[in-house]
């Protein structure tokens, strides 16, 4: 039986690891390769690391730092930011990367995911999404399985989609994007909720419920994680994978304690 | 230092297959012909993405032939993940497409109730007598072999049923998972493979 999976994130900026909320107000929070294998020796069950420096400045991708991690590390590595084309998803793979994760670019050019998937498989190819709550719309309270209905005939979900870190929202369904992404060859999504990061509020259930009922592959939540309890939250929603990032930066906690957590919450975990 | 050839089977994941080894002082190095591959005491067979690209690589390559002999053989060969489907007749996959034809089984896709492709760690239990050891591996595939061919031993793992996790004879030895990913006892089970003989 498949385990569930507890992925520390580590946010990259000028070659360090950095946290914020909602995106913002970035702080320092050490070194890739130190954080990297120390959560590996916590017991991690994949890395994924996150160029944000990326995509507002334009920046090409981390590169160096992805090698210096992947000499250390036993476990996958996923890499998102700043990928626009086939090329640096190549590039990040050669320097180490097992998966690519791809947001941006995606939303402006969909066929981006399928040329990366065609090239490399779908099992590398990450749709990473940030979803927002849309405007007027109440974020926390849940509806039916998170939609409200439009017309007669249309339903559409709660959350839309917004890019270049939160700056941009684009009026895209979260779930008919997450489909979409899908048929184009994307095997997994990364599914941040932009209201809770770095909030420690807890993930967006509904928010994981709408997504992993619609999609067939694995997806990971993402924003908002305090406690082993949000994680089993998630997983029971339909998640896969849990992304852990404030809680572990800061010390607060251990991936080992939030495994044992989830161990007693009835969840199969790797120990 | 142990020198062990690997085929770039062109697409990802190579540089995780060489830091592993380098993290074990052998001393990783890409295949450019198929004398290499010939005469080559240690060879790493990689392998993501789709089963047609992948096996015409190998033709481009020239090196069908030198992987085949050398697996026949028993020469100490390690495949991963795309890399052990590739020893089979064919895939579901690319139904075109003519594999090494070794292990005489046609890969299957996993059934359309599960989330596919399989990503994460599951459970590796060894069926028979073999090297492995049962632990948590790390896997990403949505194809895989259906059932143990005779004369290997091997291992499986459940997934929506039981499927062909590892399939060893001899010095071959064959993985669904990524051993190269699958930390500690991933690393284990690399540095045991080193040490095989054929």
């Amino acid at each position: 039986m498949l385990a569930a999976r507890v992925i520390p994130c580590l946010d990259i900026k000028d070659g360090r690891v950095v946290k914020g909320v909602r995106f913002q107000q970035l702080r320092d929070a050490g070194d890739p390769v130190e954080n990297a294998a120390a959560y590996e020796e916590q017991g991690a069950d994949e890395i994924i690391l996150l160029d944000v420096s990326a995509t507002p400045e334009g920046r090409g991708n981390a590169v160096e730092t992805v090698r210096a991690v992947r000499a250390v590390l036993s476990i996958p590595l996923t890499v998102g930011g700043g990928v626009r084309k086939e090329s640096d998803a190549g590039r990040l793979l050669d320097a180490g990367a097992d998966k690519v994760g791809i947001n941006t670019a995606a939303v402006s050019r969909p066929d981006l995911v399928a040329e990366i998937a065609q090239r490399f498989g779908s099992q590398c190819t990450v749709l990473a999404v940030d979803a927002a709550a849309r405007p007027g719309e109440p974020p926390v309270i849940g509806t039916r399985r998170g939609h409200i209905r439009t017309s007669p005939s249309q339903l559409r979900s709660r959350w839309e989609v917004v890019v270049k870190s939160g700056s941009d929202r684009t009026g895209l369904d979260v779930v008919e994007w997450c489909r979409k992404a899908t048929t184009l060859g994307a095997g997994e999504i990364l599914l941040t909720s932009w209201d809770r990061d770095g909030t420690r509020d807890g993930y967006d259930v509904d928010l994981i419920t709408a997504v992993a009922g619609a999609v067939t592959v694995p997806v990971i939540a993402s924003g908002g994680a305090a406690r082993s309890e949000h994680l089993v939250a998630a997983l029971r929603a339909g998640a896969s994978a849990v992304l852990v990032a404030s809680i572990l930066h800061d010390g607060d906690t251990t991936v080992a304690d939030l495994k044992l957590g989830l161990s007693r919450g009835g969840i199969t975990v790797r120990r | 230092m142990r020198q062990v050839v690997v085929i770039p089977t062109g697409t990802a994941n190579t540089a995780s297959v060489i830091a592993a080894f380098k993290r074990l002082d052998a001393e990783p190095v890409l295949a450019a012909d198929p004398q290499a591959v010939e005469g080559a005491e240690r060879v790493v067979l990689p392998g993501v993405g789709a089963f047609a690209p992948a096996i015409d690589r190998i033709d481009q390559l020239g090196m069908r032939d030198a992987l085949t002999s050398r697996i026949q053989g028993g020469q100490p060969t390690l495949a991963i993940c795309l890399g052990m489907q590739l020893l089979c007749t064919s895939s579901e996959e690319s139904p075109d497409s003519i594999g090494l034809g070794i292990v005489p089984e046609i890969v299957t896709r996993f059934t359309a109730e599960l989330r596919v492709p399989q990503l994460g760690w599951n459970m590796v239990e060894p069926d028979g007598s073999t090297s492995l050891e049962p632990g948590w591996a790390y896997f990403a595939n949505s194809y895989k072999v259906p059932r143990l061919p005779e004369d290997w031993a091997g291992a499986t793992t459940d997934y929506g049923g039981s499927f062909v996790s590892a399939m060893e004879r001899g010095a071959v030895l064959a993985c669904q998972f990524h051993p190269e990913l699958s930390g500690a006892w991933g690393s284990n089970l690399l540095r045991r493979w080193l040490w095989k003989t054929a």
